[in-house]
């Protein structure tokens, strides 16, 4: 479904990510994990067009080049942000509803539906529907902003750092979400620090260090793998210019 | 003074006998433009505040000095002095109601009492004359001389434009200065050392209107005749653009703005009517034209296009003595919090907390999201004040107390995002940490008689660069340090303070593993210099191995304490923390 | 004060606070969504009638050639984005047509002037606005203050100094508890709720969320498919129509001349920051309360009744700016 060759991102002079190859197919769990700084954030934000990037993104057989955010949001790619973006002073059934905002342009009017499946999915919202996004706990915010994406029936679902900021306790109830998801078929790519609930959750995994893909493969053999510790408590020597 | 400057002052003073009556004339008003624009300088380019209004300063001192003229027959000198004085206490009092306003508001203020007091102008005939003004006004006089013709009006005018920027520029490199640039960016970290903001965006307001205050006087003396309408709105919108087109933050830059538009004008007043085919005002759809052309394409303005071409001279090391240290405390421990407990609405997110801070010792405030440990940290540093508890440091009750009191008192803060300036240089930041140990007051720093104990900040912030290793960037623009190094100059700038305790507030957050272990190192480092450490961060693996004892919150509470290992034997602390991972 | 005074003080202060409502709506909507404090929407709400005095007294208005100039410009500018160039060059020819047709038959001279004023608005924030989408307000303020200098100055150039006289829509007076009151004041306050009301309940649709979400967290909006560009135009537009038909509605009880609009649009400031610049039905009030205000003020001190409201604009700010919520949410 997505093919991504030769990615590069770059911040003025700073290279965040530098020759990544990566590929995603349907129904999959993918993630890539990697310690702060490694450029799992920057290869999501070009895979959604918030960063200028270079290299073949080729999504459904069509490159994603010049396409606006905007549009790849309503062609099914849809990125949950790290920081969660929320419309805080507005409800959270707007934020909800305004997930769908693209797929109410189209034309398509069933939203209620969708909006009953989120609610199922995360009761906790809909105890506090009426109330302003900004007033939700840390771990709250984070499934509202899970729910948004969702309510644009994703083909796609991009998400950075879910457990960032979060009790453990909430981290598990997040993931347990995501398996729901992934038991419905929804196609993941998940970006985590913490490498041991992500690759728990996912097929496959990529490793990333300083911009560039270290390790691959399957996530069960990631887990079980030395190096990926290495990496992450920063004992391998490699270092970033 | 540089070579460049003075050569440059003795082709201004010779530009008169230059050039025909025609630009002497618009030289004259060149220097008064630049007057005004230079108060916007200060104003709007340091300070962030932006005026609409600085023409009506200019028509206070104006009428002030043209009524006592010509009611009294005050001597137009005396009339300067007045002028000032009564545009002062107007800026005082308009000051007092406006600086207090949050970001768009403050401009639209300034809107309010322009456009207030330009009507006032025009409709108070008794006073004023109205909107036909009043005529003849005496001339200034210099020893014997009449200043009538345009080349004598010139030495005085200009003579009053530089002398304006002489004392603007001794301001901004100077304690003050650096405290009101940082006011722009972040209220909240200027605070935290020392700063009053309220007071100080105040002064700024003052002097800005003086120097609007002066150009109205020799505006209305020149052409000897006064009324409202160079008093308008549109007027001071005018100077704004000048500002903005220049480079509202150099004086070269608002002096080049003032040059511009003031030719422009002249030039645009002949043109435009014969483009248009009639008699009108068109100008203003060029200055229009040029303000949107300018923020659209070159949004700092002119002047820093063409100084970045020019070449820079290197500035020298600061050495020698740096400040007088602080007296070491005894108190042991350093800092006692008891009972601290603080609640937002319903929830109660710090809840009796007790721990204690034992001199030199390096300690970690860990614990889940939401833990109350953010809410800690602000109600140690002042930021927030608690509901009840006590906090104690180096012996003295703290709690409630404002950031830029427990600054003085040796406790020092750094923030998660850094708070720096990125229009001021490294070394100017590191400087902004000494304010609290410095005392020159702001009459001192116009006239010249900080030099010394400025020379000594500078040494002394140049010594903190140097103990966090950033010695090498001191002259560069802050706005180009890479996140690791912005990390590094706040705990220059805390170093610079002279701390007794140090909060450090999630330091090694955003960093790489070896940005990481270099912080470490430097942290620990702090202990040798007999700084106490107090630090909350995420990173187990950081604050484990760095520090020497632990408090762990969760919901509000310490939920245990004691050294690395104990805590991470401590089942509820794996249970709460840890957790299980899915 | 004698009761009759009284009364057409009250009706006239209404009437006029009707327009400064209008003008403040259309301020709010354009700050709610983009952001941008519109000072030049004062040249526009005077454009309108004068572009319509043009077609009256047989004349093609400077402003047809403007607006299909800006709209022109737009098309270039947006020459990569597939149909949009052609759309925006059809817009352009079509107000060329209107322009003669405003010409040929001013009877329909109102609406013509309407049409052909309305691409202004959106035409200058795809030109002047979109290229700085991380400005700060106060950024757009400055711009915002350099386009009411290019439009006044172009008003001047466009349709002189003078002021014209314009037919009413509803002539004559009617009685109101006693007072005569002109109908077209009734129609401008008749304008001036529905408008509120229009508003209000634009927003509630799941449209008018998305142009709020737009300026409260963009990024956020850009990720759940809210084109924010598409929001501030669309705002845009909106707001010049509210602003242009205030114009139109209100230009045969006061005349219009170029340089009118300024302080139209200052005054209808004062009331728009009565709201906040959020609230539209407080818009309204601030509008009814400035008009009121200047109506009084000028029965008792005629040349001191601006310098009043501007003022007593002082406390409100203040007032305002100690409970606004603190800056914008992503930076």
């Amino acid at each position: 479904m997505l093919r991504v060759r030769g990615l590069a991102v770059r911040y003025g002079s700073a290279v965040a990510v530098e020759g990544v190859d990566l590929e995603v197919h349907p129904g999959e769990v993918v993630t890539l994990i990697g310690p702060n700084g490694a450029g799992k954030t920057s290869t999501l934000l070009a895979l959604t067009g918030l960063a200028r990037a270079s290299g073949e993104l080729c999504y459904l057989g069509r490159p994603l080049d010049g396409l606006e955010p905007e549009e790849r949001v309503a062609r099914g790619i849809v990125l949950v942000h790290e920081r969660r973006l929320l419309f805080g002073e507005m409800p959270v059934e707007d934020n909800l509803l305004l997930g769908a905002f693209s797929r109410y342009k189209r034309g398509e009017r069933g939203l209620g539906e969708d909006l009953e499946r989120v609610y199922r999915l995360f009761p906790r919202l809909a105890e506090r529907r009426r109330q302003p996004a900004a007033t939700l706990s840390g771990g709250e915010q984070q499934m509202l902003a899970i729910g948004r994406a969702l309510m644009s029936r994703p083909k796609l679902l991009l998400l950075d750092e879910p457990s960032l900021g979060l009790a453990p306790l909430v981290v598990q109830e997040i993931f347990g979400i995501l398996r729901r998801l992934k038991a419905a078929g929804t196609t993941l790519l998940l970006v985590e620090q913490n490498a041991k609930a992500a690759l728990s959750l996912a097929d496959r995994g990529y490793l990333l260090e300083a911009g560039r893909v270290v390790l691959s493969g399957d996530a069960a053999e990631l887990a079980r793998d030395p190096q990926v510790v290495e990496h992450y408590l920063g004992l391998h020597p490699e270092e970033r210019p | 003074m540089s070579r460049a400057g003075l050569l440059g002052l003795v082709l201004l003073a010779a530009l008169p006998w230059l050039v025909p009556p025609f630009y002497q004339t618009l030289l004259v008003f060149t220097a008064i433009a630049a007057l005004v624009a230079a108060g916007l300088y200060l104003l709007t380019g340091l300070a962030g505040l932006t005026s609409f209004g600085q023409a009506a300063f200019m028509g206070v001192a104006g009428y002030t000095s043209a009524l006592l003229a010509v009611r009294y027959g005050v001597d137009p000198w005396l009339g300067l002095l007045a002028g000032l004085a009564v545009t002062g206490l107007f800026a005082l009092v308009l000051g007092l109601l406006t600086v207090r306003l949050k970001g768009h508001y403050l401009p639209l203020a300034t809107i309010a009492w322009q456009v207030a007091l330009f009507i006032v102008m025009g409709s108070w005939v008794g006073l004023t004359g109205g909107r036909t003004g009043l005529a003849d006004l005496p001339p200034v006089r210099v020893l014997e001389r009449a200043l009538t013709d345009p080349r004598s009006y010139f030495y005085l005018a200009w003579g009053l434009a530089l002398l304006y920027a002489g004392l603007l520029h001794r301001l901004v490199h100077s304690r003050h200065g650096r405290m009101i640039r940082a006011l722009r960016g972040d209220a909240v970290a200027a605070a935290s050392f020392g700063a009053r903001p309220p007071d100080l965006k105040l002064w700024t307001f003052v002097l800005a209107a003086l120097g609007a205050g002066a150009a109205g006087w020799l505006y209305v003396h020149f052409i000897r005749f006064v009324n409202p309408s160079p008093f308008s709105l549109e007027a001071s919108i005018f100077y704004l653009i000048m500002a903005v087109v220049g480079g509202v933050q150099s004086l070269p830059g608002v002096f080049l703005g003032a040059a511009l538009l003031t030719g422009l004008e002249q030039w645009l007043k002949d043109l435009l009517p014969l483009v248009f085919g009639k008699t009108g005002n068109y100008e203003i759809i060029a200055y229009g034209l040029i303000l949107v052309g300018i923020l659209l394409l070159a949004p700092k303005g002119l002047w820093p296009w063409i100084e970045a071409r020019l070449p820079r001279a290197r500035p020298p090391r600061p050495e020698g003595p740096g400040l007088s240290p602080r007296a070491a405390s005894l108190a042991d421990p350093l800092l006692e919090v008891r009972g601290l407990t603080k609640s937002f609405g319903g929830l109660l997110a710090v809840n009796r907390l007790s721990f204690e801070v034992r001199r030199g010792e390096i300690l970690g405030l860990i614990g889940p999201n939401g833990a109350g440990k953010s809410t800690t940290f602000n109600l140690l540093a002042g930021v927030l004040r608690p509901d009840a508890g006590s906090v104690r440091f180096a012996g003295r009750e703290i709690a409630g107390r404002y950031p830029f009191e427990t600054v003085r008192l040796g406790l020092v803060r750094t923030f998660q995002h850094p708070h720096l300036f990125p229009e001021m240089t490294v070394l100017e930041n590191a400087m902004l940490g000494t304010f609290p140990r410095t005392r020159a007051p702001l009459l001192a720093s116009l006239f010249w008689l900080d030099r010394a104990e400025e020379r000594r900040a500078a040494a002394e912030a140049y010594r903190a660069l140097e103990a966090v290793g950033l010695a090498e960037l001191a002259f560069e623009k802050a706005g180009r340090l890479a996140l690791g190094q912005q990390r590094q100059l706040e705990l220059a700038r805390a170093l610079a303070a002279d701390p007794l305790l140090l909060l450090l507030d999630e330091p090694a957050a955003g960093l790489r593993a070896g940005e990481k272990r270099a912080l470490a190192e430097l942290i620990q480092g702090l202990r040798e210099r007999g700084i106490t450490v107090l630090l909350v961060d995420h990173d187990m693996e950081l604050v484990m191995h760095l520090v020497d004892r632990v408090v762990v919150m969760h919901y509000g509470e310490k939920l245990a304490e004691g050294s690395p290992a104990e805590v991470q034997r401590n089942p509820a602390v794996v249970e709460a923390y840890l957790g299980g991972v899915a | 004060m004698d009761p009759t005074i009284f009364g057409f003080l009250l009706s006239d202060g209404l009437i006029s606070g009707a327009l400064y409502a209008l003008v403040a709506l259309s301020l709010v909507l354009v700050f709610a969504v983009t952001r941008v404090i519109l000072i030049p929407m004062g040249e526009w709400v005077m454009y309108a009638p004068l572009t319509q005095a043009g077609f009256l007294e047989g004349r093609l208005p400077a402003t047809v050639g403007l607006s299909a100039l800006l709209l022109l410009v737009w098309a270039v500018l947006d020459r990569r984005r597939g149909r949009a160039p052609w759309l925006l060059a059809g817009w352009a020819v079509g107000v060329g047509l209107l322009g003669l047709a405003g010409v040929r038959w001013p009877s329909l001279a109102g609406p013509i002037a309407f049409l052909v004023v309305l691409p202004l608005g959106p035409a200058s924030f795809r030109l002047f606005f979109e290229p700085l989408p991380q400005g700060s307000v106060l950024l757009y303020l400055i711009l915002a203050v350099g386009l009411h200098f290019v439009y006044k100055g172009l008003g001047l150039a466009f349709f002189g100094p003078d002021q014209f006289r314009l037919p009413a829509l509803w002539p004559g007076e009617l009685g109101v508890l006693g007072l005569p009151v002109p109908g077209q004041g009734v129609l401008l306050v008749a304008a001036a709720l529905l408008a509120m009301a229009g508003l209000f309940l634009f927003f509630t649709t799941l449209y008018g969320k998305a142009l709020r979400a737009a300026a409260v967290n963009r990024l956020g909006a850009r990720i759940s498919g809210i084109s924010v560009r598409e929001a501030g135009r669309v705002a845009f537009l909106l707001a010049t129509a509210v602003g242009a038909a205030a114009g139109l509605l209100a230009a045969p009880l006061t005349n219009a001349s170029y340089d009118m609009g300024f302080l139209l649009g200052l005054k209808g400031f004062v009331a728009a920051i009565l709201g906040g610049l959020v609230s539209y039905p407080l818009a309204v009030v601030g509008g009814g309360l400035v008009g009121l205000l200047e109506a009084f003020s000028s029965f008792y001190a005629s040349a001191y009744k601006e310098a009043i409201v501007f003022t007593l604009l002082l406390p409100i700010l203040a007032w305002r700016s100690l409970s606004a919520l603190t800056l914008e949410e992503e930076e």
